[in-house]
């Protein structure tokens, strides 16, 4: 959660510092999964439309995939496009688990994009992302 | 290693038939203090937990790297088939390298 004051401190931010997240997104997501290219879909998102309280925000996350040794998902990337740092969380998965899916909440400063990314044991990466509203923000409490 | 004061808390049922598939929802109290917020002018220092590791049966089973995003008091669930008695192991870890252990156990019925 961020205090009014730092919040305040977001909303004058020159357009230079609006580049500079967009910049920090981009290096987020080539740190997470290099240069593979995502491809869209195989992921739900299961997200409120409107976040209440964006300092507690449930987040559902359901990945296509058999789980089975020889196929499936290794990671999960979680990136927020306008919090003042884009990295949320990453989840290793096994084939342990009976199924490609985590609940977690989150914090989003204010309205933004959320971006998931998971990782195949095949190499492949899927995208998923979801335009979030906050409605009081994880900024003002 | 030195123990963290959070509080883990665990819901996972004592028992499954071989082949269900259980929920677990694990729980932390932690103030996930990014280190970014200020209370009367003075910034509030950088407290966060980095890590929770799941392991079944010695082996890992799940883990999560926590960032700024991750919300205070961390929640996590997930799903696991159950096909035999089933020790739990729960650690999580912060960036001081102090930890907070949990562990259950789940029987065949």
């Amino acid at each position: 959660m961020i205090t009014r004051r730092s919040c305040l401190a977001l909303l004058v931010l020159p357009f230079a510092a609006a580049a500079q997240t967009e910049e920090a997104l981009s290096a987020a997501i080539r740190d997470a999964v290099g240069d593979k290219l995502a491809t869209d879909g195989g992921i739900t998102l299961r997200v409120p439309t409107l976040a209440e309280n964006g300092g507690q925000v449930p987040l559902g996350i359901v990945v296509e995939s058999p789980m089975t040794a020889q196929d499936h998902i290794t990671a999960i990337h979680v990136f927020a496009s306008r919090n003042p740092t884009p990295g949320v969380a990453t989840f290793r998965l096994t084939p342990l688990l009976a199924r490609a899916e985590v609940q977690t909440r989150i914090r989003l400063a204010e309205d933004q994009r959320l971006i998931v990314l998971a990782e195949t044991s095949t190499g492949r990466v899927m995208r998923a992302s979801a335009e979030m509203r906050v409605g009081a923000g994880g900024c003002l409490t | 290693m030195s123990a963290l004061p959070s509080q883990p808390r665990i819901r996972i049922p004592r028992s499954a038939r071989v082949g269900e598939v259980i929920e677990i929802r694990t729980l932390i109290e932690h103030p996930m203090e990014t280190g970014l917020r200020h209370e009367a002018g003075r910034a509030l220092p950088r407290d966060m937990l980095t890590r929770l590791m799941v392991r079944l049966n010695g082996e890992a089973l799940f883990s999560a790297d926590f960032q700024n995003g991750t919300s205070t008091n961390p929640y996590h669930v997930f799903f696991v088939r159950i096909e035999k008695p089933s020790h739990f192991e729960f650690i999580w870890t912060d960036e001081k390298g102090r930890q907070a252990r949990s562990e259950a156990r789940v029987a065949v019925a």
